[in-house]
């Protein structure tokens, strides 16, 4: 029983961390906290539902335009927002992504409706994998193999390509890079999309086993603070690790201590973290 | 008359692998203007820090008035009477001139009035006196590194300790900031000066202290300093040799 | 005019607009206003003057509000105990949690009082004694002062109540700035380091700051309790109280006396006619434009409004210059 809730709770732990991907590019590249990151998972959810319950399309098989869908968002979010609000005291640029995430939700609501809906056809709903006394839901291992795919797609991409140099770049040192030749507006608009394809990508996935309603992204925005607190801010491989830890810690807080405490669990376990490494696993 | 007022013994810190500090020991005596000098990157605001219990020293001792202060919490350290300035000038910006020499000065007293008071003593001593309604972000960078200086003065320290207090100024700024430090040293304040312009810091003080690759160098009167082949050598360049004739 | 004429006329105005104005609904918004107002001036204390990102004030405001229900609810005593005991209890809590949370710098410290907010909820959520995710229903006294409970329509009172307490949240908000402890806080803001190179014990008095907010902000939450009458841990913990205290403040302006009044002047009545006047349909349609008026002014008006009326007024002194130089 204790190996299905491990292996559960790193399941999830994947696909946390490629949420917490998105949101640990945008903060530690613009030093921007991004209240709406939740919220892009819930918008992708919902464009994976429309896309199935209008055109027919699987979720797996729509996930690319999910995932340009929400690049466009996290686009626009920076030009339309971040960008006016990205010189301005640090709390402001927090109002404006608390407003937008406001904005997004209640959208949803007054489009959508507060009702909960599902997806219950996909390749990949209904079927399970046994291994011994393991047992596998099929969404929901598609989903974390996805996610850790993509999290090493985009960790490579920010290491070891010309673009993810840039981005590197701007965030250690906006200036400098500027003086490189660095186009820090494009880099900028380029990782707020990057993040909302993140989040797209990881919506898409969780589409398959997760309900979709409104409030979806709620708690996994609130989550991916801490992993990325506890990652250290802008670290990718720390999102990953901080992903890790917080998908076991709530399959493990929420077997032996009661689901009602799973996340009382999580927040403590990163309260305790931080006592140590006070700029979080990676951070320095 | 040679009373040393701080003792720093030994003093070691590491980054990793890096040695920003390697046993550096020197004194500083009750009454004097020391200038502690060396290139960039040489260990200077280190030391500082490690002196003023801002980092944790990975060994050696630091003592002042006799007293051991190593890794003594730099608040605590104020309060024995030896205080610093930053590089970097952190003036708060919607308080006033007064008011921010004010926050120095509320080291002894609790009261607005008294702190008032010693703030205005302070701005007379520091020329700010005219200026002390204007806030703290309308002063130009010279006036607000004096103000710096002024409002670690609120805190009437036996010893200050000033990191880089003229890089940015004029000429001018320049002259009237080693005018400063003079007079300072005549309120019976001991200095301890981190400083690049050589022309600045070699005429007011009694001793330099020279740091390389985070080791003492040499420690002496400027004149010797100055005429030294090996710092000249390791660090200063033939260009300020020449130029130190003057001295 | 100095500022604390401006402020005793302020509040003179807001004293008797309840009089002239004599709609229920307008006095709750009122009440609403003040009351937010004044959780703006305590979270101000701790993060606008002290320069720490709270994002978990609703943990305070939640503790009075619980602290004050239970104390009428289970013991039958007068609701203003409860009112000082609750602020005795978040000071206290804010105090044991703030500890090790001020080790931490920048957003690393707002992501962690956001994490003891959530689980203090958590708690409450199931915390059988105080009756866990079902709430606690205040029952009814005999109505008074002293009670705190009047007729549901006598909404007069209850604003006196309010307003009250905030006068007393200001008082203590203007004795903390304009002291020895308003400049220390100051310093800590600007500079950590700084601070303790003028002797300034740092984590001391950052305490001091949140103790002082935490008790105020847990009075406030004690009036509400009884105020609405009925809570459960959804309403008086989640993450958007945290959330609108720091959103009113940050809108008015952050570290300045003025900022939560003209905030909530703006937010509270903003988001509750908006609800009015949209929310009939119960689909959200006053939240989207809320978010969306919320993005707008931050966007336009990134220093608050307080730095725009300061503008204008620079501006104009500027200009009363240079006019007797014209002629």
């Amino acid at each position: 029983m204790v190996a299905q809730v491990i292996t559960s709770g790193l399941l999830m732990g994947f696909i946390y961390a490629l949420v917490a991907v998105g949101l640990t590019l945008t903060w530690g590249v613009l030093d921007i906290i991004n209240f709406a990151h939740g919220e892009y998972l819930m918008l992708s959810m919902y464009t994976a539902f429309w896309l199935y319950s209008l055109l027919h399309l699987d979720p797996l098989i729509s996930l690319p335009i999910a995932a340009f869908t929400l690049y466009i968002i996290g686009y626009l979010t920076y030009k339309l927002v971040v960008k006016k609000v990205i010189n301005a005291p640090a709390l402001v640029a927090l109002l404006a992504t608390f407003g937008l995430s406001l904005f997004f939700r209640n959208t949803a609501q007054f489009l959508f409706s507060p009702n909960s809906r599902f997806i219950n056809e996909s390749i990949v709903v209904d079927k399970k994998i046994e291994l011994g006394t393991i047992i596998i839901g099929m969404p929901k291992l598609v989903a974390s193999i996805g996610s850790i795919i993509m999290v090493f797609v985009i960790y490579y991409f920010i290491e070891k390509t010309r673009t993810g140099k840039a981005i590197k770049a701007t965030a250690q040192d906006k200036a400098t890079a500027q003086l490189m030749g660095i186009n820090t507006e494009k880099i900028y608009a380029l990782t707020f999309g990057i993040s909302g394809a993140a989040a797209g990508i990881a919506g898409a996935f969780m589409s398959t086993f997760y309900s979709i309603y409104p409030e979806s992204g709620l708690m996994y925005g609130l989550l991916a603070f801490v992993i990325v607190a506890l990652g250290g801010f802008g670290n990718i491989m720390g999102a990953l690790y901080g992903g890790l830890i917080i998908g076991l810690t709530e399959a493990l807080g929420g077997y032996f201590l009661g689901t009602q405490f799973k996340y009382a669990i999580v927040f403590l376990i990163y309260l305790i973290v931080i006592q140590f490494k006070p700029k979080g696993l990676f951070g320095w | 008359m040679k009373e040393p007022l701080l003792e720093v013994k030994g003093i070691t810190k590491k980054f990793g692998n890096l040695l920003a500090n390697n046993d550096v020991s020197f004194n500083v005596n009750k009454g004097e203007i020391v200038g502690l000098i060396g290139p960039n990157g040489a260990g200077k605001t280190t030391l500082f820090n490690c002196i003023t219990g801002m980092y944790k020293t990975d060994g050696g001792q630091v003592f002042f008035r006799g007293r051991d202060i190593t890794n003594m919490a730099p608040d605590r350290i104020c309060k024995q009477g030896l205080t610093r300035t930053f590089q970097i000038v952190k003036t708060i910006k919607e308080l006033t001139v007064r008011e921010n020499v004010m926050t120095g000065a509320f080291l002894h007293t609790n009261r607005l009035k008294e702190a008032e008071e010693v703030a205005d003593e302070i701005l007379e001593l520091t020329n700010l006196r005219e200026k002390a309604e204007q806030p703290g972000n309308s002063l130009t960078i010279a006036d607000r590194k004096r103000l710096e200086i002024a409002r670690v003065l609120a805190t009437r320290p036996e010893m200050l300790m000033l990191d880089e207090a003229m890089a940015g100024l004029n000429q001018t700024e320049i002259r009237e900031a080693m005018e400063l430090c003079l007079k300072i040293k005549r309120e019976g304040i001991t200095l301890l000066i981190v400083e690049h312009i050589m022309e600045a810091i070699m005429p007011i003080s009694d001793r330099i202290v020279v740091l390389n690759a985070g080791e003492k160098l040499i420690e002496d009167k400027p004149d010797i300093v100055a005429n030294n082949d090996e710092v000249i050598k390791a660090y200063l360049g033939e260009g300020y040799h020449a130029k130190s004739k003057k001295y | 005019m100095n500022k604390k004429k401006i402020l005793f006329i302020l509040l003179i105005v807001i004293a008797l607009l309840p009089l002239a104005i004599k709609s229920n609904n307008f006095r709750h918004i009122m009440i609403l206003f003040v009351l937010f107002a004044g959780l703006g001036e305590a979270w101000n204390i701790i993060t606008g003057y002290a320069g720490q990102t709270s994002f978990g004030h609703a943990a305070f405001f939640g503790i009075g509000a619980y602290t004050s229900a239970v104390f009428v609810w289970k013991f039958g005593i007068l609701p203003w105990y409860g009112l000082l005991a609750g602020g005795i209890i978040a000071l206290v809590v804010a105090s044991i949690v703030s500890y090790p949370a001020f080790k931490l710098s920048g957003h690393y410290f707002a992501i962690a009082t956001l994490a003891i907010g959530e689980i203090i909820l958590q708690v409450f959520v199931s915390w059988d004694y105080v009756a866990g995710a079902t709430g606690i229903m205040i029952p009814m006294k005999e109505r008074g002062l002293l009670n705190m409970q009047f007729h549901p329509r006598n909404k007069l009172a209850y604003f006196y109540i309010i307003f009250a307490l905030f006068v007393f949240v200001l008082i203590i908000t203007y004795l903390v700035e304009s002291s020895k402890m308003g400049f220390y806080l100051k310093t800590i803001r600007e500079s950590h380091e700084a601070a303790r190179a003028l002797g300034i014990n740092t984590t001391r008095y950052k305490l001091y700051a949140m103790g002082i907010s935490a008790f105020l902000t847990a009075i406030l939450g004690g009036f509400y309790a009884q105020y609405v009458m009925y809570i459960d841990p959804f309403m008086v913990f989640p993450l958007s109280i945290s959330m609108q205290i720091v959103l009113l403040t940050v809108l008015g302006g952050l570290g300045n006396i003025f900022g939560p009044i003209i905030g909530a002047a703006i937010l509270i009545p903003l988001s509750q006619y908006t609800r009015i006047i949209f929310g009939g349909t119960g689909m959200g349609l006053d939240l989207i434009i809320f978010g969306l008026l919320v993005v707008v002014i931050a966007c336009y008006q990134p220093h608050g409004l307080v730095g725009l009326i300061q503008n204008i007024r620079q501006k104009g002194v500027e200009e009363d210059e240079r006019t007797p130089a014209r002629g």
